[in-house]
């Protein structure tokens, strides 16, 4: 008995591969062939730019002219440059500085007997009307102390030692340092000491409360200071604002304030060529208003002298000094609705069709489906933001500057974190919309759900319609905290300013708001997969 | 005479049919009736549309009310407009009228419906028509509903936030002109939206992109406005955009810092959805279904 081997069949043709690599391919050839699709996606990125744009155009600054609007200008003639402070970013400097010039190394201290202050609550004062309208008391951030500065031109380089209206001692140095001293406010019972010693570059700050005791508070390097300097005593007063929030309006009410600090005890070290103070309003042909100017002053009796100034030496805040370069990305909504629509009909046209069933069939662990849909779709929006972004911003900010804005100057990293941000933004949204499709299977409802998620809470928040509590709470839990990733501007806390949502300051960081989106992104992805593999296809 | 009983029974059984064509000529009426039963039976059965309807009523309250209870008047002319905030809501209950709207035309074309419809109506407009009256007809029931739970949602909680006439504000009462105006208009908002809605549909077919459309011609204009800083400009996007436009209808107070008047601003909208609608009609017509 012979026994037969028997060869089982084998089919010849090769064995198809079946890894991620082919399903992405696969993918992208659904992609890359619906033509309608294609369109979508070429659209998403013309609407960023195109938005863009118009938002540039837009946003034409007029100036001049009289009531009846004769001899008004338009354009470049009307753009206004704040002073640039040592780092190139806009700050305001404006205040009244009684000064000496400084050779070389020394060192200046004074004993703050009073900080006193007057502001106006009904917008602009009269002139004929002096100080009388005006109320008494000081702003959080008045200031009067001794200050170290390179030279009387706005945005040089400087060291403060100051006391504030309710924030204590402190020390502040070229625009956006500020580093906390002693607390309390400076009275004739409880007088404050300061000093400043300058040695070469840097300045060192001290206070006291005894004049005999002294706590070094920090240190300033003032960049590129020459051998001489201006040193002395100063006063400003930041504008008195308080912001009504109206629904569907928002309303700024205030006005300009005085400060007014007592002096005694002044002591200067060092190398002076002239032995007297000089009375200078520094930035006095900026808008302060002549009552202001007229107001500022230093007074000398017994040694002792009192300052007053208005105006503020701080970073510009964003409202009114200038135009946020993230104006130009807003065109990044309607490119968003339209990546949205795509990605919800990556998937939801496969159900409509019926095309998902063969899709599930030639590869049945549908996790790596999904997988691969995410990747596909994800990349593809991050690349059509990325050249929708980096088109936008540089073409928007043009136009906007030729158009008479006034562009605040931001570093290139930031720029680089607004464009990889927003390419950023477009894949995640696109992700989510896959996610949401997968999980609603209809075109209607998954674009409604995912547009109403991301920009309804936007509008409701930036379109100033809710109250500033409420929208910073939108901001912060719902979806749209991911648009702090277009955000260009800084809050500071040594600038009384309107940081809201509406102004363009969102209360998430950039990359922590992002981050929101992409928790909402992830859990919905994680659904999805779940019930699609529960699920009947 | 012998052929006489063989085809009496069948004009018998034919006769109702009979009846019909008989009429057909000068049926103009009769033809709308049963468009408008077709279509009723169609959007009535629909599993969706109950709950879209629902979502319409519970959504529009729920932000109504929501923003009703977190706005507070702490001071006297504290420069809010309880009408407006009341109503808040249609901000997203718009959304799900336009779901209605968009799925009546665009729930036929994806499941290849339309051609079954066409066939029996093949008066395309008179269809359209019939669409247009009962979506308007749904989002009208559920945005009164919706509108008056609002107002009456308003009424009972705003007065514990600082609405009181010690500040300057009467309480909610519909007999007030003003507010019986942003009331109605709101609800009349939601039905032109729907209508706006219907016309996108049956302009572009895919429920998709129709919806996309829609949320993007609503939501982007206040956007837009916000960083447009040209006062010309600014004030043209807010009278002719048809969100910022429509809701002017819902201003009860300083009337006169609106951009545009609250009718004429839901003339606007009335305009927009009149064009999407004679827009789509038309091309329902004209293109193959």
């Amino acid at each position: 008995m012979s026994t037969t081997t028997v060869t089982p069949y084998r089919s010849a043709v090769h064995v198809g591969r079946d890894g991620f690599a082919q399903l992405l391919r696969a993918e992208w050839t659904k992609v890359r062939t619906v033509r309608g699709w294609s369109i979508g996606l070429v659209l998403a990125a013309l609407l960023t730019v195109l938005f863009g744009v118009l938002a540039a155009v837009g946003g034409q600054i007029s100036c001049g002219g009289g009531p009846d609007g004769s001899g008004s200008k338009s354009g470049a003639a009307c753009r206004q440059v704040p002073p640039l402070g040592p780092d190139g970013e806009a700050v305001s400097d404006s205040f009244y500085f009684a000064h000496q010039t400084l050779a070389g190394d020394g060192s200046i201290t004074a004993r703050v007997t009073s900080l006193t202050g007057l502001y106006s609550t009904h917008g602009g004062i009269e002139v004929d009307a002096g100080t009388a309208g005006m109320t008494p008391g000081t702003q959080p951030w008045s200031k009067a102390g001794i200050i170290v500065k390179e030279n009387t031109t706005q945005g040089s380089p400087y060291a403060a030692m100051m006391t504030t209206g309710s924030n204590g001692v402190r020390m502040q140095y070229n625009y956006t340092r500020d580093i906390a001293g002693e607390p309390g406010m400076a009275s004739a019972a409880s007088p404050q000491w300061l000093r400043l010693t300058r040695s070469g570059d840097t300045v060192t700050g001290y206070d006291s409360v005894d004049g005999v005791h002294w706590t070094e508070v920090g240190t300033a390097v003032l960049p590129g200071a020459s051998s001489t300097v201006q040193v002395g005593m100063f006063a400003a007063a930041p504008n008195y604002t308080v912001t009504s929030q109206g629904f569907g309006t928002a309303s700024a009410v205030g006005g300009p304030t005085l400060t007014t600090g007592t002096f005694d005890d002044v002591s200067l070290q060092g190398a002076s060529a002239a032995g007297t103070w000089t009375g200078t309003a520094i930035g006095s042909d900026s808008p302060r208003g002549q009552l202001l100017a007229q107001a500022e002053q230093v007074q000398q009796s017994d040694g002792a002298f009192s300052l007053t100034g208005t105006g503020d030496i701080a970073p510009a805040s964003g409202q009114g000094s200038g135009r946020p370069v993230e104006q130009s990305l807003v065109g990044a909504f309607a490119g968003l609705i339209a990546i949205i629509v795509v990605a919800a009909m990556f998937v939801t046209a496969e159900y409509r069709r019926g095309l998902i069933r063969l899709t599930l069939a030639a590869s049945p662990r549908r996790g790596r489906v999904l997988a691969a849909k995410v990747v596909v779709i994800g990349v593809v929006a991050f690349v059509v933001g990325l050249v929708a972004a980096a088109v936008a911003l540089p073409l928007g900010d043009h136009l906007a500057y030729n158009h008479g804005s006034y562009l605040l100057p931001v570093s290139s990293l930031t720029k680089a974190r607004l464009i990889v941000g927003t390419a950023a933004l477009f894949a995640v949204v696109a992700v989510l919309a896959v996610a949401v499709g997968t999980l609603l299977r209809r075109s209607a409802a998954t674009v409604t759900l995912v547009i109403v998620a991301i920009v309804l809470p936007y509008i409701l928040a930036v379109a100033s319609v809710l109250p500033s509590g409420v929208a910073e709470w939108l901001t912060r839990l719902t979806p749209a905290a991911a648009f702090a990733i277009q955000q260009s501007l800084v809050a500071y806390p040594q600038v009384t300013a309107n940081y809201t949502p509406a102004n363009g300051y969102f209360p998430l960081s950039p990359w922590a708001g992002f981050a929101v989106l992409c928790a909402y992104a992830a859990l919905a992805l994680g659904l999805a997969v779940y019930q699609l593999r529960r699920r009947d296809a | 005479m012998s052929q006489a009983p063989s085809v009496e029974p069948r004009a018998l059984t034919t006769s109702t049919r009979r009846a019909d064509l008989d009429r057909e000529p000068c049926a103009g009426r009769t033809r709308w009736r049963e468009t408008l039963h077709a279509e009723w039976t169609k959007l009535r059965t629909l599993p969706g549309t109950i709950w879209l309807v629902l979502a319409i009523t519970v959504l529009t309250l729920a932000v109504s009310a929501a923003a009703s209870s977190s706005v507070t008047c702490p001071t006297v002319d504290c420069n809010q407009d309880p009408g407006k905030i009341s109503l808040a809501g249609v901000e997203l209950g718009q959304a799900v009228a336009a779901i209605l709207a968009v799925l009546a035309v665009s729930g036929e074309y994806s499941t290849g419906m339309i051609r079954v419809t066409f066939t029996a109506m093949p008066r395309r407009t008179t269809v359209l028509a019939a669409k247009a009256a009962l979506v308007s007809g749904f989002t009208l029931i559920a945005g009164s509903v919706a509108v008056l739970g609002s107002v009456l949602v308003a009424r009972l909680v705003m007065p514990g936030h600082g609405f009181t006439a010690a500040h300057g504000y009467r309480l909610l009462s519909p007999t007030d002109g003003a507010v019986l105006r942003a009331a109605a208009g709101s609800v009349l908002y939601l039905a032109l939206i729907a209508l706006l809605s219907l016309g996108i549909a049956a302009l572009v077919r895919d429920s998709a992109v129709a919806i996309g459309l829609v949320l993007g011609l609503l939501y982007l204009s206040p956007i837009i406005a916000g960083v447009v800083t040209d006062p010309h400009w600014h004030s043209r996007i807010e009278r002719y955009a048809p969100m910022s436009a429509g809701l002017a209808i819902q201003a009860t107070r300083n009337l006169a810092a609106l951009p545009i008047g609250p009718w004429e601003g839901l003339g606007v909208l009335a305009a927009w959805a009149a064009a999407a609608l004679l827009t789509g009609g038309a091309v329902l017509r004209l293109r193959d279904a």
